[in-house]
């Protein structure tokens, strides 16, 4: 077992902001729910890369713990998101997100 | 060596979640969305981490991600869905996919051809992760398993209505 992290923790979490960047990025920009729920996921799995990193920097498994607890957290979102995704479809017979804005927020 | 393997998933992950985020086609994108994830399983066992990326590619890739595309096939039903389908699964369509898969392969087959120490820093395996989760942490596995089933009242109550609805249009 070696002590020394030869993979420097900060090209990980550059590497984790990236992803988090591109995803937030997609958020803005795409107009389609699914595209929209699909940046999502690669936010948290962003979120995820950089705990799991941060564990494996010290040696411990609470990053590892933190990475499950985001795992559900998504598999319960999509979940539900789906969900609301048919009903969209449903009610608006398309994937636009400014459909559903008559709240208007 | 390992940290060359690190930078080249790195950049397989980088480049495939760009391309999931500029798709116009969502079956794509997924496709497109598997390849990061599994980019990000390799580097997570580079980190020490086997549990973890273990989990990324049974949970994350396989069964988010199907669930993803069962949705997306659902939309589809009834207008021409056939032929949109032919056209969506292209030959030329697998090319960027199948590459990207390929480096994440050979990277595999080294890491598995020996080499040992392969993993960098300090491996957390699968027992230490049981052991803290289901001691120091038993708390937030409890308060997950809440989030998980009103997760599953919520999916079923959105879910049922719509193929109520559905059921109907097609009779």
């Amino acid at each position: 077992m070696g002590t020394a992290v030869a993979i420097p923790l900060e090209h990980v979490f550059l590497l984790a902001g990236a992803l988090f960047l591109i995803g937030f990025t997609g958020v803005l920009v795409r107009r389609n729910v699914i595209f929209l729920l699909m940046s999502l996921e690669i936010m948290m799995n962003a979120c995820g890369l950089a705990f799991v990193a941060a564990g494996a920097r010290w040696a411990q498994a609470d990053g590892q713990i933190m990475y499950m607890l985001i795992l559900s957290l998504a598999a319960a979102e999509v979940a539900v998101a789906l969900g609301l995704v048919l009903q969209l479809e449903r009610r608006f017979r398309h994937l636009d997100i400014d459909a559903a804005s008559e709240l208007g927020g | 060596m390992e940290t060359v393997l690190f930078y080249i998933a790195a950049s397989v992950s980088l480049v495939s979640t760009l391309l999931v985020v500029t798709r116009t086609n969502a079956s794509h994108a997924l496709i497109y969305l598997i390849v990061s994830l599994l980019a990000i399983a390799v580097i997570f066992y580079l980190l020490g981490a086997p549990f973890a990326a273990a989990l990324e590619i049974v949970i994350y890739a396989g069964a988010i991600m199907v669930l993803f595309l069962f949705v997306v096939m659902m939309l589809n039903l009834g207008k021409s869905a056939v032929d949109q389908e032919r056209g969506w699964m292209q030959p030329r369509m697998w090319i960027g996919p199948g590459i990207l898969t390929a480096v994440l392969f050979a990277e595999f087959i080294y890491i598995l051809g020996g080499t040992p120490g392969t993993t960098s820093g300090t491996i957390v395996p699968p027992k230490a992760v049981g052991e803290t989760l289901f001691g120091a942490y038993l708390l937030a596995v409890e308060l997950a398993s809440v989030l998980l089933l009103a997760a599953l009242v919520g999916a079923y109550h959105l879910g049922r209505r719509y193929m109520r609805s559905r059921r109907e249009e097609i009779a």
